[in-house]
C-alpha cells in the first residue's frame, strides 16, 4: 500500500465508501482522495481531451484534478468532499468540461 | 436578509486573527470557510487532529490551537465547509453549503483566501502519483497518511524542508531532496542579510537552520542544482525521475512531490475586479493594498497570503489590521497605539521575508516550461501550442484562453495562469503588468444549475 497510516488503526466495523463497487475502508475525518490514497489508488479520473490518467495534484481545492463521480454526480473534487459510508464513488471518464464545471 | 458588519472569507491565520477582533469589539461576523474546521493551511485540523500527529507537525502548529479558542470565544458565527463562490463589490456573497445555496450580504469584506502553491509545470508533472509537497503535507495533517516506499521532494522553499523535516519526525527515512535553487541564490540574498537581522527575523533564519540540520544529521540525500528535470513511468506503478545535477541522475521512485514556493490565491480578488500588482521579488502578483489592507475596492479588505505571501503570523496580524480599520470605518472607537503596535509588529515579522523570497525565488527556466510540458492541465494545452499563439499575435492570457481554451477548463484557470502571463512577457517583450492575468467570472468553485434553479424559487 503506498501510504502509511499513522493513526492507530481503525476498529473492524469501521464505515466502507464504495469505489468502482469495491467496498473500502476509511476513518472519520478523511476526504474521499485521502480514503482512495491510503487504499492505493492512484489514478482518479481520464481526461476529456486525450484519455490521459489523472490523480490529485494540489489537495487544497485549486487543481480540480482530483475530480471523481459521486453517488452519481459527476466533477466532485476528492479532495475537499468528506468520505461518508456507503457512498458510491467512480472514475470519472471523460465527463464536461466547461469553467462553470456546473453537474447535472 | 439583514446586513452583516463584516463577512470574512477564510478561517486561516489571517481569518481567524480578523474574525475575533471585529467579533470581540462587538461588529456582526459571519467567518465561512470551506474545510471542515478553523486552521487555514497551516492550522488544518487543529481541533480535531490526535495528539500524535500534533506532535509531528510541531510547535508552530500547535500555536494555533490559542487562536483557534480566541475565535471559539469571539462570538464570531462561524459556517465551516461552507464555500463563497460569488462575491459581489457591494458586499453580496453567495454561499454553498450542504442545505445548498444563499446569499448574505455585509457592509465590509474581508479576503482571507490565503495561498497557492506555484504550479510547476515540468515533463511529467501531469502521471498520478506526481503532487505538490503541499499536498503531500495535506495529507499528513488531515488523514495521517504517509507515503510508502521512496519519495523524492524536487524544487525549492521552505515548505520543502519543513515537510522533509516532519517526515523523518514521523520515521521516514527513504527520501531524497532535489533542489532547484540555482548556485548563485545564496550570494544573490546576502544584501538582504543586514535587515534579515532585524526584528523576528533571526527567529525565521534559526528555524530555517534548525530544519536543515535535521536533514543533515539524518543523513538525507541531498541533490543541488537540480535542472532539466522529467518523469517518466516506470512500468509497474513507479515513477523514474531524471535531472541533471552534479552529472546525470535517473531515480526510481514511489511518489515524488513538487514544490516552488506558495503564491497569493488571487482568484476571488480578480472576481471582484481588485487592482493586481506584479512583485518581482515574490515572482507573483498580488492586489493592490492601502496601509489599512484596503483593496483597491473600498469595502474590500484584504489581509494574509492572500495579499501577499507572508507567512502565519503576519497573516494573523494583518487579520487584526484589516478589522481596526474596519471597527473605525463602522464607526467604533480603536486605541491609535494598539494600531501602531500591531503595525509594528507585522513588520518585525516580515524583516526576514526579502531574504527567504530571494534565497528560494524559482529559476526562470521553471517559470517558462519547453514546448512540449503541459501548462494547462484541464484542457492540456502545451507550451509549444501556446507559445505558437502567442507568436502568432494573441495578446495575452485572455486571448490564449479564446484561442486554445488553456484557462477554461474546470480549475479556471488557477493553474496555467501564471504560466500564461510568464510566457506572453516572454514572448511579446511586455511586463508582467502588461502581461496581465486571466479575467475570472463566477461562478469561483461548481455550482449546478439545478442549485441555482432552486435558489430563484425560493427568493420572493
Ligand atoms: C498547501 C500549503 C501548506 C502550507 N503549510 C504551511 C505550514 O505547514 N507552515 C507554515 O508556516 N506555513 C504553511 N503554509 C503557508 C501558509 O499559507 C501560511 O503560513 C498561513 O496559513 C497563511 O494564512 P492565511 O490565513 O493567509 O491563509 P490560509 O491559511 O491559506 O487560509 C485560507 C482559507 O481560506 C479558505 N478559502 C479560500 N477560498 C475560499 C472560498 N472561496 N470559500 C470558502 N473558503 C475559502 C481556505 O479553505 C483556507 O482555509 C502553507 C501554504 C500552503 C499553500
Amino acid at each position: 500500500m503506498p501510504f502509511i497510516r499513522l493513526d492507530p488503526p481503525t476498529p473492524e466495523a469501521g464505515p466502507e465508501l464504495f469505489f468502482e463497487g469495491r467496498p473500502l475502508r476509511f476513518r472519520p475525518g478523511e476526504t474521499v482522495a485521502g480514503a482512495l490514497m491510503a487504499a492505493g489508488v492512484t489514478a482518479f479520473r481520464e481526461t476529456p481531451v486525450s484519455g490521459a490518467a489523472r490523480g490529485p495534484w494540489c489537495l487544497m481545492g485549486a487543481c480540480f484534478d482530483c475530480l471523481v463521480s459521486i453517488d452519481g454526480q459527476d466533477n466532485q473534487r476528492a479532495c475537499m468532499v468528506a468520505a461518508r459510508a456507503g457512498m458510491k464513488v467512480r472514475r470519472q471518464i471523460g465527463a464536461r468540461r466547461d469553467a462553470a464545471g456546473a453537474g447535472k | 436578509m439583514s446586513r452583516w458588519d463584516a463577512i470574512v472569507i477564510g478561517a486561516g491565520p489571517a481569518g481567524i486573527g480578523g474574525a475575533s477582533l471585529l467579533a470581540e469589539r462587538g461588529a456582526r461576523v459571519l467567518l465561512v470557510d470551506e474545510t471542515p474546521g478553523p486552521g487555514g493551511q497551516i492550522w488544518r485540523g487543529i481541533e480535531t487532529v490526535p495528539e500524535s500527529r500534533a506532535a509531528i507537525l510541531g510547535p508552530d502548529y500547535r500555536a494555533g490551537a490559542a487562536e483557534v479558542a480566541r475565535l471559539r470565544a469571539s462570538g464570531a458565527t462561524l459556517a465551516f465547509s461552507t464555500e463563497a463562490w460569488r462575491v459581489e463589490p457591494d458586499g453580496t456573497v453567495w454561499l454553498r453549503d450542504a442545505g445548498g445555496l444563499r446569499r448574505e450580504a455585509a457592509r465590509h469584506l474581508l479576503v482571507a483566501t490565503g495561498a497557492m502553491e506555484r504550479p510547476v509545470p515540468l515533463p511529467g508533472w501531469t502521471l498520478p502519483g506526481v503532487t505538490t509537497i503541499g499536498g503531500l503535507q495535506i495529507l499528513l495533517k488531515r488523514e495521517g497518511l504517509l507515503p510508502r516506499g521512496p519519495l523524492a521532494l524536487v524544487g525549492t522553499g521552505p515548505l520543502v524542508y519543513l515537510y522533509a523535516a516532519q517526515c523523518l519526525t514521523a520515521g521516514k527515512r527513504d527520501l531524497v531532496l532535489v533542489d532547484t535553487a540555482r548556485p548563485g541564490a545564496m550570494l544573490a540574498a546576502l544584501p538582504h542579510l543586514p535587515r534579515a537581522l532585524l526584528g523576528h527575523g533571526p527567529a525565521y533564519l534559526a528555524k530555517g537552520a534548525g530544519l536543515l540540520w535535521q536533514l543533515r544529521r539524518a543523513g538525507i540525500a541531498v541533490h543541488t542544482n537540480a535542472r532539466q528535470i522529467g518523469i517518466e513511468p516506470d512500468g509497474d506503478g513507479g515513477l523514474v525521475l531524471r535531472f541533471l545535477g552534479r552529472g546525470r541522475h535517473r531515480l526510481r521512485l514511489s511518489r515524488i512531490g513538487l514544490h516552488e514556493g506558495v503564491i497569493p490565491e488571487t482568484h476571488l480578488l480578480r472576481s471582484l475586479g481588485c487592482r493586481m500588482l506584479w512583485s518581482a521579488a515574490a515572482v507573483a502578483f498580488h492586489p493592490a493594498r492601502d496601509r489599512d489592507l484596503c483593496s483597491s475596492l473600498g469595502h474590500v479588505h484584504v489581509a494574509g497570503d492572500a495579499g501577499g505571501v507572508g507567512g502565519a503570523m503576519v497573516a494573523l496580524l494583518e487579520g487584526r489590521i484589516a478589522a481596526m480599520a474596519i471597527l473605525e470605518r463602522l464607526g467604533h472607537q480603536v486605541d491609535p497605539l494598539l494600531v501602531s503596535a500591531t503595525r509594528r509588529a507585522r513588520r518585525a515579522h516580515l524583516a526576514a521575508r526579502p531574504l527567504i523570497e530571494r534565497l528560494y525565488r524559482p529559476a526562470p527556466e521553471l517559470l517558462t516550461p519547453p514546448d512540449e510540458v503541459v501548462a494547462c492541465r484541464c484542457e492540456e494545452v502545451r507550451c509549444g501550442e501556446i507559445r505558437a499563439s502567442l507568436a502568432a499575435g494573441a495578446a495575452g492570457p485572455n486571448q490564449l484562453k479564446a484561442f486554445l481554451r488553456c484557462g477554461m477548463g474546470p480549475c479556471q484557470g488557477r493553474i496555467c495562469g501564471p504560466t500564461l502571463a510568464q510566457l506572453t512577457a516572454r514572448i511579446r517583450g511586455v511586463t508582467m503588468e502588461e502581461a496581465g492575468w486571466l479575467t475570472v467570472r463566477p461562478p469561483l468553485r461548481p455550482v449546478s444549475v439545478g442549485e441555482i434553479a432552486a435558489l430563484a424559487s425560493e427568493e420572493p
